[in-house]
């Protein structure tokens, strides 16, 4: 029957041609095409990694952008503190300075009013010695001779006996 | 580039007009096939039979389309080359030198035109000094097949060239190239799901496999020329592409398959006596039940149509008519469905052939 055997002229030609079809559209069609979808593929794939890339990185930024915001706070307030603590001490140095003037010359004060004090006692001791001696002189005026030794002797013992 | 664009959307419009116009196509084919079955009534009464073989199988010129005047039959058809081979003797001619009956004589042989025995179609017979009447060895003649599945291939390249050169201007195609590379991935995702991890090899044998028969079995259901010719329902076809996935499978396949094959381990000794047998019977089986379903769908679609347009002309009724058309026009729709189906079968089962024998697990 016709149709139940293949003619081997048809079966030539059709392996022929469909061998050369494969070869052609393989190389022509297949090959672009399919490689188009894969680049198509690779593309939105990156495109989607980039993006995840993009927002992870924009959170790192943000999140390194909070901490610089943090630390630089942070430096703020240390700087004010050092500031005022600076300035604290600054305060307490000038007043112990001042304190510390006001003493040494409060101290130089009494050092000069207690040797100016000495000094006027040193004179009345003398005065009074010389007095008495003269008083003394007055009294006893010939027995005892106005010498250098009675004089001594009055100022040993004046400086024997406390004024104050 | 926008060119080559333009046309690929063009050419994929015309096949979508093509296919919608199955009405207009309908009543074309009717037309033609009036002449012939009148040049068949005329002759030797209703021989439906000659006119639907004439239509189903192959022949060695390209009609047109035919007519009666008064001077007898007259018919416009495209002669095409007859080449041939017999006992050292090369014949090469045009199919119009066989017109009428004539022969030709080349090489001390006598070629000539005629049915052999037991055939139904004229087919290309030699008489030597010693026999007479016998096919010659070889007959490569380009026939209206042949003819008819160059077009198919020029149709083919010319989709799927331009429509993966849009790809070069942008990488998200437009119109038309979005359907084309729909119906790429859905045929590609066949050959990934059944093969698996080695499909890339098998991708490009499966898109052209699909679409060499899909195409083929649209320009077979357009019914005018330069179409309708039976080349995807024509058996050397089908066996031809059977062949190819049998190759492909038996070629390709691991040492995993053949000891299965040859062996069936994990039943009992005895029933191997039976198994083995069956395996090997199974690989011859698989591309036979391709090329047969393939060529029995598609020629019996033609078949039934012819019949039912026949029908016309055997009941003798304008009447019936409208019966017949309207069943041709459901048959028709069906053999479109059908048409993009038989494509879809073979290529599934010739990528599920392929899937077990090249993978080492089940």
């Amino acid at each position: 029957m016709d149709l139940l055997s293949p003619e081997p002229g048809l079966v030539i030609w059709t392996g022929l041609t469909f061998l050369i079809l494969i070869y052609l559209l393989g190389k022509f069609a297949w090959k672009p095409l399919l490689g188009a979808i894969n680049e198509r593929e690779a593309t939105i794939k990156a495109a989607v990694e980039n993006a995840a890339k993009a927002t992870e990185e924009l959170k790192q930024i943000e999140a390194t952008k909070a901490r610089i915001e943090a630390e630089t706070r942070k430096e703020r307030d240390s700087i004010l503190k050092e500031a005022h603590a600076l300035k604290d001490n600054i305060v307490e140095e000038a007043k112990n300075a001042a304190q510390q003037e006001a003493t040494k010359i409060v101290e130089a004060a009494k050092a000069q009013i207690a040797k100016d004090r000495a000094d006027a006692m040193q004179d009345l001791r003398k005065t009074v010695a010389k007095l008495s001696v003269e008083i003394a002189s007055k009294v006893i005026a010939k027995d005892l001779e106005k010498d250098a030794s009675q004089n001594d002797l009055v100022e040993k013992y004046l400086q024997e006996c406390n004024f104050n | 580039m926008a060119i080559m664009y333009k046309k690929t959307t063009h050419i994929f419009i015309l096949l979508l007009a093509l296919l919608a116009n199955v009405g207009i196509a309908n009543a074309q084919e009717e037309a033609a096939v009036v002449d012939l079955a009148a040049e068949a009534h005329e002759e030797e009464g209703l021989d439906m039979t000659h006119l639907i073989f004439h239509h189903v199988l192959d022949a060695y010129q390209w009609d047109i389309v035919g007519w009666e005047s008064e001077d007898g039959e007259k018919k416009i058809s495209i002669p095409l080359p007859v080449i041939a081979y017999h006992n050292g003797h090369f014949l090469f001619t045009l199919s119009s030198s066989f017109e009428d009956g004539a022969k030709v004589e080349e090489g001390g042989l006598v070629w000539y035109m005629g049915v052999p025995e037991g055939r139904v179609v004229e087919k290309l017979l030699v008489n030597t000094a010693t026999e007479t009447a016998v096919r010659p060895t070889l007959d490569i003649s380009i026939t209206r097949n042949v003819a008819s599945m160059w077009l198919s291939v020029i149709v083919i390249l010319l989709i799927f060239v331009s429509a993966s050169k849009a790809y070069r201007k942008s990488l998200v195609p437009h119109g038309a190239v979005n359907a084309i590379e729909t119906v790429v991935l859905f045929v590609k995702d066949i050959a990934d799901e059944q093969i698996g991890e080695k499909s890339a090899k098998y991708v490009p044998y499966m898109l052209t496999l699909f679409f060499f028969i899909w195409i083929n079995n649209i320009i077979g259901l357009i019914p005018f020329f330069p179409f309708s010719t039976n080349l995807s329902g024509n058996i050397a076809f089908t066996a031809t592409l059977a062949v190819g996935t049998f190759i492909l499978t038996n070629f390709n396949a691991t040492k995993h398959y053949w000891i299965h094959n040859f062996t069936v381990p994990g039943v009992p000794f005895v029933m191997k006596f039976i198994l083995v047998p069956i395996e090997i019977v199974t690989m011859f089986i698989r591309p036979f039940t391709l090329l047969v379903r393939l060529f029995a769908n598609v020629t019996g679609g033609h078949i039934i149509i012819l019949s039912l347009i026949s029908m016309i002309f055997i009941i003798g009724s304008i009447a019936m008519s409208v019966p017949s058309i309207l069943l041709t026009l459901i048959i028709f729709v069906l053999e479109i469905i059908f048409g993009a189906l038989q494509a879809y079968i073979f290529t599934l089962l010739s990528a599920l052939y392929i899937g077990l024998a090249v993978n080492d697990e089940h």
